[in-house]
């Protein structure tokens, strides 16, 4: 079976630093796959072994079957974070040089694009920004699509709407990996791959990276005096409105709590993708 | 209400940039500032502190030296040490000797900067600048402490990492007010303001703005847009019927918190 793309047991060093570790990864057609790390994780080195833009100290990289080359690259496309446009161009500019940098070969430009193709790039607000860097890097119809941090900045119901525009082209057969380390934009994606320190620690959809992993809730009518008493205590806490989420065993917290002389409801529950991602990797 | 604007409007020439915005503070809590790129959000922190005047209406705050503001663009000193940059604002506030060395410890311990007090700003990630700078507002104990955008680009452990620092001071009595484009920083608030175009479309507390919808919500899988008032939610969509008649096909589900701001967003759209 090939895939669009398949990485064996890559890593890459620079120098005596080890950026990514052994990484395997496959992207299928139709789906979203997540790339979570922490800055400094290896994600964008990991990317550019993926473009062919660095050559692995180990492992292999395919492209459609084969070593990456000119040929595969012109099979991708790829939206950095920084979106990559020329801000004092217009959007029309922008995609005719793109298209000529892929010569040629981009077909008629959406409607969402062509009501703005007089406005300079610099001039639009970011949710349009990134929704014209997206047509273009879609305009030569690659396969496989390379999102650093798509939704960065932009609100609610724009988020959505781009995560639109990404579903549209997995509907079509295309492949996205997304990097990104907005567990909120994580969720969206169908399965997830966390770096952390060059390697693949764990990968599953967001459920299943969830797993068992726990919290306890602590409901307390004086949560202030609660939230002290535990921080003095060493626990990690995090405030929800009231409600104090906390990592460690429940007798202990429990134990704190009482000792403090804190009438307070406490309960496991699962932890969400932020919580279980700082447990995975906070102490690393 | 402790501080905050009360029916407040802002105009940058002829550009509305906040329109009868009331956004209140209570004493101890989080309040959160939602909406995307050019919402309005900055102008509201910005009007807040002082810094910008407002056309009409009424602003609340304490003194300036009880205020603590991180703007959305702070970083750093880049050529002093973190160190250096936090003892330079504390001796702003008039703070030095053995109490501001012990307050700036403890804060800089909190967010896991402490090894690296040594280091200069520019030599700092994008989240450890973040993280250095909203210790360097907090360093006065203020009593108000305005955020903007603290973790905007800040990778899940430092934001982690930053919302315990700021629970905790919320918990000791100091109003924190911050601005994201997240909705899970805005659930977790004691109070959000959801803001677009420089009109807010709700507000109150998460519960409070989740209860407030009407209408059925419902989820298919993925394909053509299901209805006009359909957004993707992972491989599928969400639906709002507004009526409280869903399609036939869709699945009903109750709707979270997401869901009422996406939903209040489409309303101001078509408004």
């Amino acid at each position: 079976m090939t895939f669009l793309a398949e990485a064996a047991g890559i890593s890459k060093c620079f120098g005596g630093v080890v950026a990514v570790d052994s990484v395997d990864l496959v992207i299928d057609e139709r789906e979203v796959v997540g790339l979570i790390g922490a800055n400094g994780a290896g994600k964008t080195t990991f990317i550019r072994l993926l473009l062919g833009l660095l050559r692995p100290s180990a492992g292999t990289v395919r492209l459609f079957g084969a070593p990456p080359s000119t040929a595969t690259r012109r099979r991708v496309g790829y939206v950095p974070q920084s979106l990559g446009m020329y801000a004092d161009l217009t959007v029309g500019e922008n995609w005719r040089f793109a298209s000529a940098a892929f010569g040629g070969r981009c077909g008629p430009m959406p409607d969402g694009v062509a009501v703005r193709e007089a406005s300079l790039v610099g001039s639009l607000p970011l949710g349009d920004k990134r929704l014209v860097a997206f047509a273009i890097a879609l305009a030569h119809s690659p396969e496989l699509l390379i999102l650093d941090e798509p939704t960065s900045g932009v609100g609610p119901l724009g988020r959505a709407r781009l995560w639109e525009e990404i579903r549209e082209t997995t509907d079509r057969g295309v492949g996205v990996l997304v990097t990104t380390h907005n567990l909120e934009e994580a969720e969206q994606c169908d399965r997830l791959v966390i770096m952390a320190d060059g390697r693949a620690v764990l990968s599953g959809t967001a459920a299943e990276i969830v797993g068992d992993h726990k919290v306890i809730e602590v409901r307390c009518r004086n949560w202030s005096k609660a939230l002290a008493v535990l921080e003095r205590s060493g626990f990690a806490v995090q405030l929800h409105a009231e409600v104090l989420r906390v990592v460690g065993p429940v007798s202990a917290v429990a134990g704190s709590l009482s000792e403090g002389n804190l009438d307070a409801r406490v309960e496991v529950v699962t932890a969400n993708l932020e919580e279980t991602f700082v447990a995975l990797v906070g102490n690393r | 209400m402790r501080w905050g604007l009360e029916g407040v409007s802002v105009h940058f020439g002829r550009k509305v940039a906040l329109d009868e915005v009331t956004v209140p503070v209570d004493a101890s809590g989080i309040t959160v500032v939602i909406g995307g790129d050019g919402a309005g959000k900055s102008t509201v922190l910005r009007t807040l502190v002082g810094l910008v005047r407002p056309d009409s209406g009424v602003v609340s705050r304490p003194p300036k030296r009880a205020t603590g503001y991180l703007p959305a663009t702070a970083g750093l000193y880049a050529d002093l040490t973190v160190d250096e940059n936090c003892k330079f604002s504390a001796s702003a506030y008039g703070l030095r000797g053995a109490d501001c060395e012990r307050r700036k410890n403890e804060l800089l311990e909190q967010v896991g900067l402490n090894a690296a007090s040594d280091r200069l700003g520019g030599q700092l990630s994008g989240g450890m600048q973040r993280k250095a700078a909203v210790v360097i507002a907090l360093l006065h104990s203020p009593e108000l402490l305005v955020l903007d955008e603290p973790t905007t680009g800040v990778d899940p452990v430092s934001r982690s990492e930053l919302w315990r620092l700021i629970s905790g001071v919320a918990a000791q009595g100091t109003s924190v007010v911050l601005a994201t484009t997240y909705v899970n920083e805005a659930a977790r608030a004691n109070s959000a303001v959801l803001l677009e175009a420089g009109k807010v479309l709700a507000a109150g507390s998460p519960e409070a703005i989740l209860r407030s919808v009407t209408g059925a919500f419902g989820s298919a899988v993925g394909g053509s847009r299901p209805t006009p008032q359909s957004w993707r939610r992972g491989a599928g969509w969400r639906i709002w019927a507004p009526s409280g008649v869903l399609p036939e096909g869709v699945t009903p589900l109750q709707p979270d918190f997401e869901d009422a701001v996406v939903v209040a967003e489409l309303v101001g759209e078509a408004r």
